[in-house]
């Protein structure tokens, strides 16, 4: 039986369960308005914060993953710094999330040939 | 004649979707490296990227199945981060009213950010169109892009531990959450929703469980979703309408 509330590592099964769960729950979230609900209009208020889901969600997960990366223990590395900043900034300036990519990598690739 | 229209709209989802290769293939390698640097196999990764689709939500899964995080937190991170999916299956749901529920049920799987985007504009541009061809559209872009998902995961997955640190591979995770932030701060609202999220996120990143994620991921949406509003507002005064 797979415990939900409990903290603790994941091995085998409990793996499966979280791939299957949110397999099932991504599908759900897809197959709302499309299968479930129907094409009745939400409320404006509604629309107007689903409207900035993806440009808060992905900046509250990434920011501490850049100023506290886990792979220097949590220290703050400026190397990083500024390659989030140039794939931010790429990725604003063109709108071509490759071009952000390879912009954000080369920056910390080319940081760390001259500083490292 | 149905049978060479059908084709075409199939063609032309395939043509649509043949850029984004060069998104989803890399994302994919990004997300089978991260997923063995967690600890998960081979069959893991595979299975998240089958099941799911949806790059963002999965690595955020891996991200906190790494801190040990209960098993509703991984599902309540995750699922967060595919609210946007809500969004998308409400915007297409005027287009594809009449479709049958089977083939509402293969486009909601497959209902990925690039899906969702070339159809929309496909389908508010071409205007009137039977829903076989835009089912067929959808199922050409898929039938181009998925592939590639599934296969950047394996190449990931399989070479990934043979990568050595100094191709810094750990930072590609943020990096590619970055390039998504990027091209979406299309007005004010939208950055500074960005911004306060952000911010929010660090100022409480001890919360236990990543409530630091959900409270300053539903912030950010206020704060966007407000600043909208009072744009509205002004830009009705401005004009002399009644708001």
């Amino acid at each position: 039986m797979i415990d939900f509330f409990g903290s603790g590592a994941y091995d085998g099964p409990r793996v499966w369960a979280v791939i299957v769960a949110l397999g099932i729950g991504t599908f759900l979230v897809r197959f709302s308005f499309l299968g479930i609900v129907g094409d009745r209009q939400l409320p404006a208020w509604v629309l107007r914060h689903l409207r900035y889901t993806a440009v808060a969600v992905i900046p509250a997960l990434v920011a501490p993953l850049v100023f506290f990366p886990a792979q220097t223990g949590g220290q703050t590395d400026p190397i990083r710094l500024v390659a989030a900043a140039a794939t931010l900034l790429t990725g604003w300036w063109t709108k071509n999330m490759l071009l952000s990519i390879i912009c954000g990598m080369g920056t910390l690739y080319l940081l760390r040939a001259v500083f490292g | 004649m149905a049978f060479t229209t059908t084709k075409s709209a199939f063609w032309e989802g395939f043509r649509a979707g043949a850029p984004f290769l060069l998104v989803v293939t890399p994302f994919g390698i990004v997300f089978g490296v991260a997923a063995l640097d967690a600890g998960l196999n081979l069959a893991h990764a595979m299975g998240f990227s089958v099941v799911v689709i949806a790059g963002a939500a999965q690595l955020t899964a891996l991200s906190t199945m790494v801190d040990q995080s209960p098993f509703v937190i991984v599902i309540g991170a995750a699922l967060l981060v595919n609210l946007r999916m809500l969004m998308y299956s409400a915007s297409l749901a005027p287009h594809l009213r009449h479709m049958p529920t089977w083939q509402k049920a293969v486009t909601a799987f497959f209902l990925t950010d690039q899906v969702f985007a070339l159809s929309l504009q496909r389908f508010e541009t071409l205007g009137d169109e039977s829903v076989w061809r835009r089912f067929m559209f959808i199922v050409g872009i898929t039938t181009i892009m998925a592939p590639f998902w599934y296969l950047g995961t394996l190449i990931g997955a399989v070479v990934g531990q043979s990568i050595p640190p100094e191709f810094g591979l750990d930072f590609a995770v943020p990096v590619c959450f970055l390039s998504l932030i990027g091209p979406a701060l299309r007005t004010g609202p939208h950055a500074v929703a960005a911004l306060a999220a952000a911010i929010i996120a660090l100022l409480l990143r001890d919360l236990p469980w990543n409530l630091g994620l959900a409270v300053a991921s539903l912030a950010g949406m206020i704060v966007g979703a407000e600043l909208q509003r009072q744009a509205e507002r002004r830009a009705a005064a401005g004009t002399g309408g009644v708001a």
